[in-house]
């Protein structure tokens, strides 16, 4: 007869117990757990690369001379020319393109629409990853053919107005017989001739050390250290973006997402991280490239 | 969600932000050239007035296409208020951030020079060769 009773309570307290259950109700926010720690994630992401660029600025700021943007970024795949900011251009049109089609992904979840979901997100995995394409071509020529890394950036600037000099002391000419002369302010590239830098002799004629003969300096060497860690952390986010939307793509592919009845609430989360990553590149196009 | 908005809207809206993204970055990076001097011969802003405009140009179209992606791809003018300020109103920090480091970036700039002559500056020792500190007289030392 216990065995009956122990049962009899314990039914009792499961009815009581259901009553008394959260129905779910509407989620603080307005949100769902996910998408609204998606959010929060992004914020405290936003301050790292806030950290970062606000570290570029103060640097920037501490030193005589910069490397020029336009001087620096401008060679472009397969042509041999001067064409400043025009790669550049290109891929941020690639991350442009590659959000709108991410923005199309979320919206066909949200009608339940499977293959217009794995259409768009495949289109964007491509756009992605052709990003990282076009930052693999800049960082090579950046490293192999201008010599620059994270200790080294032989991209300067001259501090006042001068003249090349010869390696006997005279003036150096041009091809067509003028002295070769530069400004201030002018942007210079140190060669590299036999895995040793060839830094040019030259004397200055007007600034605070006119008269003077000195060697061509490098550049401020934060300037790579900064390039190559900031575009890196950036890059390394699309990276891990391509991984995650190949993955849900799959997963959407696979009907999972459709199993859950809830607007495919997984691409909309990675909807959400895909867009900051292309709202980081904005304000890195902007300190490192147009200003 | 933007469940107010129709299929069709939603899709023109989509258009609409490549169109406006696309069309704001052609003008900066020509506005970018400009300034620099690539695209009319003699013209460029690199000093004074002309120069901070561009800068403020620059500044401003980013912030706007930041406007743009977070309100209408990441669909924030959707969500609730309290959402909208649990996270935009923690990135004012930031302004005070810029404000502080870029003026201690400006002090490490200004002071370059001076650093410079003090670590390169010989210090001449005292004449005769005798230590020249403060001694204090000799009763003021404890003998024990």
């Amino acid at each position: 007869m216990a065995d009956t009773s122990v049962t009899h309570a314990h039914e009792t307290h499961d009815e009581v117990n259901d009553s008394q259950l959260w129905e779910g109700g509407t989620p603080p926010m307005r949100a769902s757990y996910g998408k609204l720690m998606m959010w929060y994630f992004l914020v405290s992401d936003a301050f790292t690369f806030a950290g970062f660029l606000i570290a570029y600025g103060a640097l920037r700021f501490s030193m005589p001379t910069w490397p020029e943007p336009d001087f620096v970024f401008a060679s472009f795949p397969f042509v041999k020319a001067h064409w400043p900011l025009v790669f550049v251009t290109v891929m941020t049109f690639i991350l442009i393109f590659s959000s709108v089609t991410m923005v199309r992904a979320v919206q066909e979840g949200h009608r339940e629409n499977s293959r217009g979901v794995v259409f768009w997100m495949f289109l964007t995995i491509l756009g992605g990853a052709s990003f990282l394409g076009c930052q693999a071509y800049e960082w090579t020529t950046l490293i192999a053919a201008e010599n620059m890394t994270v200790s080294q950036n032989p991209f300067g600037r001259h501090i006042a107005d001068g003249v090349y000099l010869n390696a006997d002391g005279s003036e150096a000419k041009n091809e067509d017989g003028s002295p070769k002369t530069f400004k201030n302010g002018e942007s210079y590239l140190l060669h590299k001739h036999e895995g040793k830098f060839d830094v040019p002799t030259l004397r200055y004629t007007s600034g605070p050390y006119a008269g003077q003969t000195a060697q061509a300096e490098f550049g401020p060497k934060a300037f790579g250290a900064l390039f190559f860690f900031i575009t890196g952390f950036h890059g390394f986010h699309v990276f891990s973006g391509v991984l995650f939307l190949t993955i849900i793509m799959l997963n959407a592919a696979g009907g999972l997402y459709a199993a859950r009845k809830n607007g495919y609430e997984m691409v909309e989360k990675i909807g959400l991280y895909w867009h900051f990553v292309d709202l980081v590149w904005v304000f890195v196009f902007l300190v490192f490239y147009l200003l | 969600m933007a469940g107010h908005q129709t299929y069709e809207e939603q899709k023109a809206l989509v258009f609409k932000g490549l169109m406006l993204l696309g069309a704001i970055t052609i003008v900066e990076v020509f506005v970018a050239l400009l300034a620099k001097g690539h695209m009319i011969h003699g013209v460029e802003f690199k000093h004074g007035f002309g120069h901070y405009l561009y800068m403020a140009l620059m500044v401003g179209f980013s912030l706007y296409k930041a406007y743009f992606i977070v309100f209408y791809f990441m669909h924030m003018a959707y969500e609730v208020r309290g959402l909208v300020l649990s996270v935009l109103l923690p990135t004012t920090l930031l302004i005070w951030a810029i404000i502080a480091f870029f003026q201690e970036g400006g002090a490490w700039g200004a002071r370059r020079e001076l650093i410079k002559q003090k670590n390169e500056e010989v210090v001449q020792p005292a004449s005769g060769g005798k230590p020249t500190g403060y001694l204090l007289p000799g009763a003021t030392y404890f003998k024990g």
